[in-house]
């Protein structure tokens, strides 16, 4: 599953043009020529409604752009059906939200577990067995800070939210998935969890050679990442009646 | 596979509305397939409430009130048959035999009919259950009579009990006593749940015998008064029937044996066939039960709407949820299964759990209802018109269940990885 995707980007964007609606005023998006090196760690920043969440939603193939390529490691997205690209994304990303990450009525170590079920591909790198891909999302859990005798079988809404970003991290990276996207997942952190949840998650990155893209409006934490990445630099954005998010 | 395990954690996530969604299915279901069991019962019982007897003839009247008055014992006959012509008719190849009935005296309001011993072997009543008796044994004297379960167990009579009948079948007779000739209860029968258990039956020459100076509708003889001992001894052969029971030979020749009776000269009589003219019957009373079979569907129609509008409840508060999957590589159709998957098993549930409390209630409450109403339910494995008012209940259920599923697939559809407002 990694060799076939060795050699090219994990992310590249060329000629992109997106808008909302089809009207003049709607907000658009333009993003000329854009990329994320294999095993590189990238931070994503701006300003609110700068299209950030458009451009994550773009890249996990959950909307199309009206021009231009997605490719996602070395594949074209917009080529794929709609259930293609449901698959590719469960194959080889890793999502984490900002909150609410969990099924509230999974336990963590369940949820963890979740996307093996939709992807036969990361069930296979998890382990050959039920017991052998059991034991990894456990140990997953432990690394992450979640104590996975205990903790692991509670209910997720009965987790703390900084326990909860944990376990949703632990979901994402199962099955070493090679892109792993996140979307603000600190922001709802206080700065010690927030620092913890960042070593956690690179520690996680460099044992599993994933490419990293992470939004977030903290420009403290940017010197942790390979690159900075801001969005008005690569991208040509028209917001004149634009709320998005 | 794994939406259905979602399906099902999420269900119990919610357990108490899902439990309250179930029963309230299960309930209407219950309703329902009890409705269908009570009438379909009822209609069996009814019809069957004389079995075996291939004619029924008396004078010429309506078909309805000739079983009316010769079955259910309900109004008077407008005029007896000879018993000349019951011997006529008894003389006929295809006959096998006859069971003469004689109505128009009553004790304490039940009916007293007056009959041959022959009735106690062919009368049969539901599918060809034979007359048992509880205790004592058919008449051998003049004024011997076999009660019936209810006439029993009302007026508390037991064996060897002396009762006196009345002149008419008013519910009291003012001095029109046959004080003078009282019976002996010879024996008791078991319940049957037809009009048997409301009758006190006699032999035909103790009917003769009582009304011996009743020609003119009240006593006159009073010089020629006779005692029990000298009644015993003069002829009491009857002289007329009110109706009669014919079985034949073979089944083949009902059909010719009726029109031979219609249309015999001596005496306007008419035969019919009791099954089709209890059809008959039942077709006029029978439209309560539709009524109630309307209004038990409604309610299973509103515990669906309640178990869409339970789900379609939920679906703003598990947005997140279907975008959490969605980005984990869900796909929409995936989200459309896992609430029809809800759904389903909701319906599911619920016709399984109200099936099996209606046939546990049944077997605790069918020998209350038998005693109290006569009406034998039967238990028996689920009718071919129960699984279809089953599997039509699921399926309605599940078809509803696609309302919210369709939703959530546009939602999930429509949110994508965020949730907009």
């Amino acid at each position: 599953m990694l060799s076939e995707h060795n050699d090219n980007p994990a992310v590249r964007l060329s000629n992109l043009d997106f808008c909302w609606g089809s009207t003049k005023n709607d907000f658009q998006i333009k993003i000329k020529d854009f990329q994320l090196k294999k095993n590189e760690s990238g931070i994503l920043v701006g300003p609110s409604g700068s299209g950030k969440s458009t451009l994550l939603s773009l890249l996990c193939g959950i909307l199309r752009p009206q021009k231009g390529t997605t490719q996602i490691l070395g594949e074209n997205i917009e080529s794929m059906s709609n259930s293609e690209r449901d698959r590719f994304r469960s194959d080889h990303m890793g999502i984490i939200f900002q909150q609410f990450n969990l099924v509230p009525y999974l336990s963590a170590i369940d949820n963890v577990l979740l996307p093996l079920y939709f992807s036969p591909a990361r069930r296979q790198a998890a382990g050959k067995i039920q017991s052998k891909i059991n034991s990894e999302a456990k140990q997953l859990l432990d690394t992450l800070g979640i104590a996975s005798k205990t903790l692991g079988t509670q209910k997720a809404v009965t987790l703390s939210i900084g326990q909860q970003q944990r376990v949703a991290a632990a979901r994402a990276f199962i099955g070493s998935p090679e892109l792993i996207i996140a979307d603000e997942p600190t922001s709802s952190l206080d700065e010690e969890n927030q620092n913890e949840f960042l070593n956690q998650l690179f520690k996680q990155k460099e044992q599993t050679g994933a490419s990293l893209l992470m939004v977030s409006h903290n420009t403290h934490i940017a010197k942790r990442f390979d690159r900075l990445i801001e969005i008005e630099k690569i991208s040509d954005i028209s917001v004149e009646k634009e709320k998005i998010k | 596979m794994i939406i259905l395990r979602l399906a099902w954690q999420s269900l119990m996530n919610r357990k108490f509305t899902t439990i309250l969604t179930i029963l309230s299915i299960a309930v209407s279901v219950m309703l329902l397939l009890g409705v269908e069991k009570v009438r379909s019962s009822a209609r069996t019982s009814f019809i069957n409430t004389i079995s075996g007897t291939d004619l029924v003839v008396g004078a010429r009247t309506g078909g309805v009130q000739l079983l009316l008055y010769s079955v259910f014992h309900i109004g008077d006959a407008t005029a007896n048959v000879t018993w000349k012509t019951v011997e006529d008719i008894k003389k006929r190849d295809e006959v096998k035999w006859i069971v003469p009935i004689a109505l128009g005296d009553s004790h304490r309001g039940y009916r007293v009919v007056g009959t041959s011993s022959e009735y106690f072997e062919r009368f049969r009543y539901r599918r060809n259950i034979p007359l048992q008796f509880v205790e004592g044994y058919k008449f051998s004297d003049l004024f011997d009579a076999v009660l019936g379960a209810e006439v029993a167990r009302t007026l508390n009579y037991k064996i060897d009990d002396e009762i006196i009948l009345a002149h008419g079948t008013g519910p009291v007779s003012i001095g029109k006593d046959h004080g003078d000739t009282p019976f002996r209860v010879s024996g008791i029968l078991a319940p049957t749940g037809t009009p048997v258990d409301r009758v006190v039956h006699v032999s035909m020459e103790a009917i003769e015998a009582i009304h011996l100076g009743w020609e003119t509708g009240a006593y006159s003889d009073q010089n020629n008064k006779k005692s029990a001992e000298e009644l015993r001894k003069i002829d009491l052969s009857p002289k007329a029937a009110t109706a009669v029971y014919v079985g034949l030979k073979s089944r083949m020749t009902t059909f010719s044996l009726q029109r031979w009776i219609n249309t015999y000269k001596q005496e306007p009589i008419i035969a019919i066939l009791p099954g089709v003219v209890f059809g008959e019957l039942w077709s006029m009373i029978g439209n309560i039960e539709k009524v109630l079979l309307i209004i038990s569907t409604l309610v299973v129609l509103t515990a669906i709407l309640g178990m869409i509008i339970s789900i379609l409840a939920s679906l703003n508060e598990r947005r997140r949820e279907m975008a959490i999957l969605r980005a984990i590589g869900a796909k929409p159709i995936q989200i459309f299964t896992l609430f029809t998957a809800e759904a389903t098993t909701i319906a599911f549930l619920g016709v399984v759990i109200g099936f099996f409390s209606l046939y546990s209630t049944l077997f605790i409450i069918q020998p209350f209802i038998e005693n109290l109403t006569g009406l034998y339910l039967d238990i028996t494995l689920p009718k071919w018109n129960e699984i279809i008012l089953m599997v039509t209940i699921m399926g309605a259920a599940v078809l509803a269940g696609i309302i919210p599923a369709l939703r959530a697939y546009r939602t999930s559809l429509s949110d994508g990885l965020m949730i907009r407002g």
